[in-house]
């Protein structure tokens, strides 16, 4: 792990800004830089993904549409988002430049209203969710592979599936047994599926070049999906003492029968974990994005201030957006494992009752 | 804000590629790892388990060995103890039958002088009353060569032979 840690760490901080300087070199004697739309542009989502600008030329990898559309008759419309580019209209889809929907695909209706049709483009966050899921399941399948080939016990593996191995082993021994309790070999697949799926989501997010760079966890969408996920595990395992206490708990009569009000704090409780690993893991992800961006703008919102400003802000910016990166190798690392492990803790508070059942 | 609204497309993809990454890997992934770490695990410990035991195993045969060496060792000095103890008894033995001995033969050489000497004494005896009686009878002859003492004898002789005489005389 530290040796990887280590690896990412020389690797990583100097590539966001040299993929972002050649990005914003070729776009800055053109127009002004608007440090805000380029920060919200990287944390948003688009429909292609813009690889770089190579000699003048912008090269993106234009990812497809999928759109119903809200008309009458309401069929599905299937097309690649190059004909969007630059504003451009297609079937009646066009990307909103501004209003309630901007950057969004809108549909024109006979009428002239804009409306939102159903959407499920592949957009540039799916299309980085995808690989990466793909890359969780090369990551764990292959090394799953040679267990399934070499069923010995007295082989071991070696390279990458022994590595792989101890990462599994130090979080089931050290973060899944502790966090769960006694039913933890029920729940870590899980646990371990959270874990890798955010760490790996997380660090293709901080490569800043072409299949990374993405902000997949930093999207709300994701880490809802996350939290609810661990909120039905939460829920649905939740032993009879676990609903016990949240809605009969043990604390002084009048504090839950005339007015219930330690059961309905017990029941917001509910909603408040999962929403607070929601907002955890997003705002980490998109403050570390925002501040390595804003840092490496710093830059070229100074190029304009005479080389005398110029220059030793961009020592600066570059030494800030060094740190800031190694730091967000450490968050993302940080944030898998505190939401895994929360989860884990969540989790075996719903199991305690059950177990302390049993014992009874 | 744009960041926090979000996407229902977006929403369905991830939760299509969440739950197949968690299936696979849920199915396919994990357990195994998990199943085959834990075996190996098992098979360290109960290797483990008994290399210990052959070592236990092996301090106890040794232990054996040794207490079978000193059950040996003591067999030895008890065996020779009791060659010494049996070689003493012998030479006592026959020490004391040597004396036995020894004393038999004195007493019955003493037996045989004592028979001896009181034979050579009944034969002395015997000498000597055979001299004696040779002497008397010489004695008695040249005594009796008086005819005179003769007959005094004689009288006297006859005189303590007859018993009435005696008798009166007492009275």
């Amino acid at each position: 792990m530290i040796a990887f840690l280590a690896a990412v760490l020389l690797l990583l901080p100097f590539r966001p800004a040299s993929a972002q300087a050649a990005d914003t070199a070729a776009a800055a004697p053109a127009e002004e830089l608007d440090p805000k739309s380029l920060v919200l542009g990287h944390l948003g989502d688009s429909y292609w993904w813009h690889i770089g600008t190579f000699g003048g030329r912008e090269v993106s990898l234009y990812l497809p549409v999928i759109v119903r559309s809200s008309a009458d008759g309401g069929g599905w419309h299937f097309f690649s988002s190059c004909h969007l580019a630059e504003g451009a209209s297609w079937e009646g889809f066009s990307i909103a430049p501004e209003g309630k929907y901007e950057g969004k695909i809108v549909e024109a209706l006979p009428d002239g209203t804009m409306v939102r049709p159903f959407d499920l483009s592949m957009t540039k966050t799916v299309a980085a969710l995808l690989l990466n899921s793909v890359i969780a399941l090369v990551v764990i399948l292959i090394p799953a592979r040679w267990y399934r080939r070499h069923q010995g016990v007295k082989e071991h593996p070696k390279g990458f599936t022994a590595f792989m191995e101890m990462a599994v082993e130090i979080l089931q021994d050290d973060l899944i047994k502790p966090c769960v309790g006694e039913n933890w070999k029920r729940f870590s697949p899980y646990l371990l599926t959270v874990f890798f799926f955010i760490l790996i989501n997380n660090f293709m997010s901080l490569i800043p070049f072409f299949p990374g760079g993405v902000n997949v966890t930093g999207n709300i969408t994701v880490t809802f999906v996350l939290a609810l996920a661990s909120f039905l595990v939460i829920n649905i395992f939740g032993g009879r003492a676990y609903w016990r206490d949240i809605f009969w708990p043990e604390v002084p009569a009048w504090l839950k029968v005339p007015v219930p009000i330690i059961p309905v704090i017990e029941f917001v409780g509910i909603f408040t974990k999962p929403f607070a690993l929601m907002i955890r893991l997003f705002a980490n992800m998109v403050g570390g994005h925002a501040a390595i961006i804003c840092l490496i703008c710093v830059i070229f919102v100074t190029a304009g201030m005479g080389v005398a400003v110029n220059g030793p802000m961009t020592v600066v910016s570059l030494l800030f957006a060094v740190f800031m990166n190694a730091l967000e190798v450490l968050v993302a690392f940080l944030q898998a494992y505190v939401f895994t492990m929360l989860s884990g803790v969540f989790i075996g508070l719903a199991q305690e009752g059950k177990i302390e059942k049993s014992k009874k | 804000m744009g960041l926090l609204q979000p996407e229902p497309g977006l929403l369905i993809w991830m939760t299509l590629a969440f739950a197949v990454v968690f299936i696979l890997l849920a199915r396919f992934g994990f357990p195994v790892i998990q199943k085959s770490v834990e075996r190996r695990r098992e098979y360290i410990d109960s290797s483990l388990a008994a290399a210990d035991e052959a070592r236990k195993k092996l301090e106890d045969l040794q232990q054996e060995m040794e207490a079978v060496r000193r059950d040996a060792e003591k067999q030895k000095s008890e065996i020779l103890r009791s060659a010494v103890q049996t070689r003493e008894q012998l030479i006592a033995e026959a020490r004391r039958k040597a004396g036995e001995e020894g004393e038999n033969i004195i007493a019955a050489a003493k037996a045989a002088a004592r028979l001896e000497s009181d034979a050579i004494i009944r034969d002395a005896r015997h000498q000597v009353a055979l001299l004696s009686i040779a002497v008397s009878e010489k004695l008695l002859r040249e005594r009796f060569s008086d005819p005179q003492a003769q007959t005094a004898l004689a009288e006297r002789l006859l005189e303590e032979v007859d018993p009435d005489k005696d008798e009166k005389r007492k009275k």
